[in-house]
């Protein structure tokens, strides 16, 4: 990236975007007195043992979709960059969806909402999480070159 | 009630998620790239959203129960186990492959076409996958 755009832009809008997942999460927390973990709201779906509280993660996940899409329609969506390859994204979606639900949580539950909490389990979740993505990048990337 | 803040909440933190560039692959593998050309965004992003989550959590273990009544979920045991470690590296593995995390995968599903429901797709398969994994994982744990 152009070291430039970075200075004038991104990390206001990184910053910006990131005040407002942290008030999303706080709603979370002092209305619904939940956890917002993105894992853990759809894992508890996918797995059934969230089955008493379905609907909130239903609510939930509806949000997370819809209001994004409102704003691919009628505003335009923001690059992705996503792979096409289908190997990769099969491989990474498995890794994350096995991952988060044996550690019970991911970048949102583990790492915004735990570190906030000074949770000693979200901090070293997050430790070796990052690790271990700044590992497969440098291994992926520049070494194999496949990403 | 409930369901209404929860569809709020989804919303707001779906709109934090595409305004913080986290949709964004190519910065989240520029974040993780330390030896290549690294972008420090996502250290913005994750900053910005601890901010109003240290005064949340300040407000909500002073109160004890949530504005709808509920407990406020009790802090987990310190415990730092090789299910949280193992996890989590498989999970950094794979956000690092694709540079998708769950929270940006469905903020995402509307605008990234076909590939984003096979990431998806196979996360949902890897979390039923997680069930026997954890379980045996769990029981083969000396006590």
């Amino acid at each position: 990236m152009n070291i430039l755009d970075f200075i004038q832009t991104d990390w206001l809008y990184g910053l910006a975007g990131g005040l407002v997942i942290g008030l999303s999460a706080a709603i979370y927390l002092l209305v619904n007195g939940r956890v917002m973990g993105a894992s853990g709201i759809l894992g508890g779906l996918v797995d059934g043992s969230g089955y008493v509280t379905a609907m909130e993660r239903l609510s939930f996940i509806g949000g997370l979709v819809f209001v994004p899409a409102l704003f691919a329609v009628f505003v335009g969506a923001p690059e992705t960059h996503l792979t096409g390859n289908w190997i990769v994204l099969i491989a990474a979606g498995l890794l994350v969806g096995v991952g988060t639900r044996i550690a019970n949580g991911c970048t949102s539950g583990h790492g915004v909402c735990g570190i906030s909490r000074f949770s000693l389990r979200g901090m070293v979740a997050t430790v070796f999480y990052i690790g271990a993505g700044g590992v497969t990048v440098m291994l992926f990337k520049h070494i194999l070159g496949v990403i | 009630m409930r369901n209404f803040f929860a569809a709020l909440a989804g919303g707001t933190f779906g709109v934090g998620l595409m305004l913080s560039g986290m949709t964004d692959t190519a910065k989240v593998q520029g974040w993780l790239d330390v030896f290549g050309n690294w972008d420090p965004t996502l250290a913005f992003v994750m900053g910005g959203a601890i901010l109003p989550m240290l005064i949340a959590w300040q407000i909500a273990e002073r109160r004890h129960r949530s504005a709808l009544g509920n407990l406020i979920p009790e802090r987990p045991e310190p415990r730092v186990g090789r299910n949280l470690v193992l996890g989590s590296v498989m999970f950094g593995a794979g956000w690092g492959l694709a540079g998708l995390c769950p929270g940006p995968s469905l903020a995402a599903l509307s605008y990234n076409g076909i590939d984003g429901f096979v990431f998806v797709g196979s996360m949902i398969a890897g979390m039923l996958i997680a069930v026997p994994v954890k379980a045996r994982m769990t029981a083969a744990k000396p006590a």
